[in-house]
């Protein structure tokens, strides 16, 4: 137990004369939990950072008060802040993998805060280490502690960057997103470490733009937008009686809690309500008992994919959820043509379209239906060459699909009207623009030659909570507009559900289940999807509360990391 | 249990990078035959007759009989791909022949003068790191002015042709200041100078490369983590961000050897030191064919030693490479 109070009063932070965090006050009890909830730029890193004197080169950091423990953080020496950095605040940032030294075991990394502050000697280090990763549940530490962060799995190498933070016992730990980019069942567990911190006593300031995850930690919640405090209070009230509008609009953003048909963005006129194509719609594509292997370093072949069968008609949407090394990308690969399978095969617009062995598609023959099938993915700017303009994206799109020189600048123009973007943005290159706008350009691209199908991997996974409302509204609007057919990827169970028509479950390059959407949220049959559904994290007040069976959720997360040993014997 | 399973990652890592080693070295031995096979023909495409080089050039006046005489002795009349069949099965042997205008076994001259080319290559890349890392670490992301300053420096040094460094150096420290002796190949002081005209050109090649490296890595998200565990900045920089940032500085050396080889040819001239470049230098001008092969071969052979080492550094100090190569 500690008795420190974290006491923050009118912190300011300025770059270059540019305020990026206005005058913010709030005070941390121990053994509460604070959350500074808002999407990126709102300035919630920047603020945490400020805590521990890290805001960065050319931040001036200016408060009436900032303190912590009764100690006056403001006027800290540089040696001031490195005592405190980990031993009286630990710091705990997203993605393990490139928050932890890649080249170095994470056990050097726990021994590193020890030694920084001189504690103990070599021997009883050398045992804490294995005490610490033991206690954030890591299993068979010692042989843990000598892996790198690239041979645990995302679970894993989680706990042992919150280890690290919790060498010393600090009485206040601060997580920037710590469970984002995590999967459901994972970020289910890293959770629960996270709550036994503050079981512990110590204070906890939790930094996130999921409020499903700030819902299940925090007593009170701060929403920042642009630098300012919009509301403030305790979690209950600001979650279930939002007062700010810009509150409500984050909570509304989030799709899990929304049927299909529904609008998640607001300020636009809504379609919903609009009957769905029939289940019997034309059949566009169906694959049959695709599988795929791959040969590890180890020279064992590992099935990726194995017997996974679907159709998809025009007009619906078929959503393929899945955790990672599920095989969901390695399906989309195969459904484009880009990947020949192992066995099976695909049929489009009743034509082979890829198939295994004997039967195999050249591309010659996939031509004519090319401009058909489009893809959109999770980072548009990967995807995108960075000299290009918007209009030379789309012109070369439009070259693909066969349209003529003369008629690509109306289109374009009306490709840019179809996915909300204003005509001078035509100009710009895409590290010019927003990651929402980039998206939008990419979906503008995959419907240029007038597709029937769209295949869609995780397009929204990159977004903040309230641009993902707005691309996934705009998706819901092409589909409407132009019959489009979509194949759905996502990890993120509230996404699918909001999205599709019908489900695939996968798991290990299975197909666990497969239903309409409210048969499979409503009534689960495989005990995986079941699994998977109680891991996801709810907002207060939302109408289907699922039974979790926490114990068999650790062990087959265990299980999985069992499975990833093929990686590590280097 | 942990502790067996652990012991066998291990002897199976060392027993990839053994792997490795041996197949490197396997290409290494088909470089090699590439390289004498290359030297082999196109000293044969040049001009000039190489029996009047034996017999001491144009002015030698030599007569038709010794002329006749020298080319069976040298087996030069044989057809070309004989002579090559022949040169092949003598390389196996380890003999390299005679060199035309040393009249001296040509594995003889190589082990006379090799250490000290060795010495001088060797000298000038321990030397340029020591500057690029001292460069680097104290001038890295401190600030708009520290940063363009060195960056400048890095430039023009990496511009600077060796061989008006090397005439400026010996103008300044030898005659001038009269701190080093100006010409030589015995004791350390011999070597200074060459060294550091052969060093200053590579270390800006090699502090532009690592400089941005380093401050890429510095805004790393785990540099961040290393700063909120309580590390000062000189510890950050060292423990942390030097071993990413030096991978790419470690893939160049590879080159650099070659590059420092061919440098050390006109550094040896101009200081008059004893070593491999000067003999390539003197051997190609006298059309010494024998002479040039065996240097050349030698050069090839310590370029593909010091690349095979410097691939197994670099896996040694980025070991998640390792998973990948097998």
């Amino acid at each position: 137990m500690s008795d420190k109070h974290l006491i923050v009063e009118g912190l300011s932070i300025e770059f270059d004369g540019q305020t990026v965090v206005h005058n913010l006050s709030f005070t941390l009890a121990p053994g509460k939990t604070l959350a500074l909830v808002g999407e990126s730029g709102s300035g919630k890193s920047v603020t945490a950072r400020s805590l521990i004197g890290l805001a960065g080169a050319g931040a001036r950091v200016t408060a009436r008060t900032l303190s912590y423990g009764g100690q006056d953080l403001l006027g800290l020496s540089e040696r001031g802040w490195r005592r405190l950095r980990g031993k009286g605040i630990g710091f705990v940032l997203q993605d393990a993998l490139v928050s932890l030294d890649p080249l170095r075991p994470v056990g050097k990394e726990i021994l590193e805060v020890l030694k920084a502050h001189n504690w103990g000697d070599r021997r009883s280090r050398a045992e804490r280490v294995i005490e610490l990763l033991d206690k954030v549940g890591v299993p068979q530490p010692r042989l843990r502690a000598r892996q790198r962060p690239d041979q645990l799995s995302g679970g894993l190498r989680q706990r042992a960057l919150i280890a690290s933070a919790l060498a010393l016992s600090p009485g206040l730990v601060i997580a920037d997103e710590p469970t984002t980019a995590l999967d459901a069942t994972v970020q289910a567990q890293i959770l629960e470490v996270l709550q036994e911190i503050k079981a512990r006593g110590d204070s906890l300031l939790i930094i996130s733009h999921d409020l499903a995850v700030v819902a299940q930690l925090a007593d009170e919640v701060l929403v920042l937008r642009h630098g300012v405090t919009v509301e403030q209070g305790p979690m209950q009230q600001v979650l279930r009686n939002p007062r700010h509008p810009y509150t409500r609009a984050l909570l509304d953003a989030v799709p899990a809690e929304h049927a299909r048909g529904t609008r998640l963005s607001p300020g636009q006129p809504a379609v919903g309500g609009q009957p769905r194509p029939a289940a019997d719609s034309p059949l566009l594509l169906r694959a049959s008992g695709l599988g795929k292997a791959y040969v590890g370093p180890d020279h064992q072949s590992r099935q990726v994919v194995d017997g996974v069968s679907f159709e998809l008609r025009a007009g619906r949407t078929l959503g393929i959820v899945g955790e990672s090394g599920s095989g969901k990308t390695t399906v989309a690969r195969m459904v484009l043509g880009l990947l020949e399978p192992d066995a099976g095969r695909v049929e489009f617009l009743g034509q082979p379209w890829t198939a295994a062995g004997s039967q195999r598609v050249t591309e010659k023959q996939r031509r004519l239906h090319r401009r058909d099938i489009s893809v959109i993915y999770q980072d548009p700017l990967s995807s995108f060459d960075p000299r290009w303009s918007v209009a030379r994206i789309l012109a070369d799109a439009l070259d693909v699909a066969g349209f003529e020189a003369g008629q690509q600048a109306v289109r374009i123009r009306q490709l840019l009207e179809q996915v909300r973007l204003p005509a001078d943005l035509a100009t710009r290159r895409p590290l010019q623009l927003s990651g929402g706008q980039r998206q939008r350009v990419a979906i503008a691209r995959a419907i240029a030659s007038n597709p029937k199908v769209i295949i869609c991997d995780e397009p929204v996974s990159a977004l903040d909570v309230s641009v993902q409302a707005q691309v996934l509204d705009l998706l819901a609007d092409l589909q409407a507009s132009l019959g489009l057919a979509y194949l759905f990827i996502s990890h993120d169970l509230g996404v699918i559900r909001h999205v599709s028509d019908e489900v695939l479950v996968m798991r290990h390059g299975k197909v666990v289940e497969s239903a309409p959407v409210e048969a499979l949220f409503d009534n689960p049959q495989h005990e995986y999807t079941r699994r998977l559904l109680g891991a996801v994290p709810r907002l207060p007040g939302a109408q289907v509360q699922l039974v979790v069976p926490p114990l068999e959720a650790e062990n087959s997360a265990w299980l999985f990391d069992e499975s990833q040993l093929w990686k590590i014997a280097i | 249990m942990s502790a067996i399973t652990y012991s066998n990652a291990r002897h199976e890592r060392l027993a990839r990078l053994a792997r490795r080693a041996t197949w490197r070295l396997a290409g290494g031995v088909l470089v090699l035959w590439a390289v004498a096979t290359l030297t082999f023909f196109a000293l044969h495409l040049m001009p000039g007759d190489p029996v009047l080089a034996i017999l001491g050039g144009a002015s030698g006046n030599p007569t038709a009989e010794t002329i006749a005489q020298a080319t069976r002795e040298f087996g030069l009349d044989k057809p070309l791909a004989v002579q090559y069949a022949l040169y092949l099965g003598r390389l196996l042997q380890g003999d390299l022949g005679m060199s035309y205008s040393q009249h001296l076994p040509v594995t003889q001259v190589l082990a006379e003068q090799s250490w000290a080319t060795l010495q001088l290559t060797f000298s000038a890349l321990a030397l340029a790191w020591l500057l690029v890392l001292a460069l680097t670490v104290l001038t890295a992301g401190r600030g708009r002015w520290v940063s363009s300053l060195a960056s400048l420096a890095e430039t023009l040094a990496a511009a600077l042709p060796h061989f008006w460094l090397g005439i400026l150096l010996l103008a300044v420290f030898a005659f001038g200041l009269r701190w080093f002796p100006p010409a030589g190949s015995d004791g350390w002081r011999t070597l200074v100078l060459p060294a550091v005209a052969l060093a200053i050109p590579l270390a800006g090649f090699i502090a532009q490369v690592t400089r941005e490296s380093l401050e890429l890595t510095l805004e790393q998200p785990f540099v961040l983590t290393a700063r909120t565990r309580g590390l000062s900045d000189t510890a950050v920089r060292f423990k942390h961000a030097l071993r990413h940032a030096v991978l790419p500085g470690i893939s160049l050396s590879g080159w650099a050897i070659g590059a420092l080889i061919s440098g050390a040819v006109v550094i040896e001239v101009i200081f008059s030191r004893k070593g491999l470049g000067r003999q390539l230098y003197q051997a190609v001008q006298a059309q010494d064919l024998p002479l040039t092969i065996g240097i050349s071969l030698a050069v090839a052979a310590v370029y593909v030693l010091a690349n095979i080492v410097i691939d197994l550094l670099y896996l040694w100090i980025d070991p998640r490479q390792q998973g990948k190569t097998a």
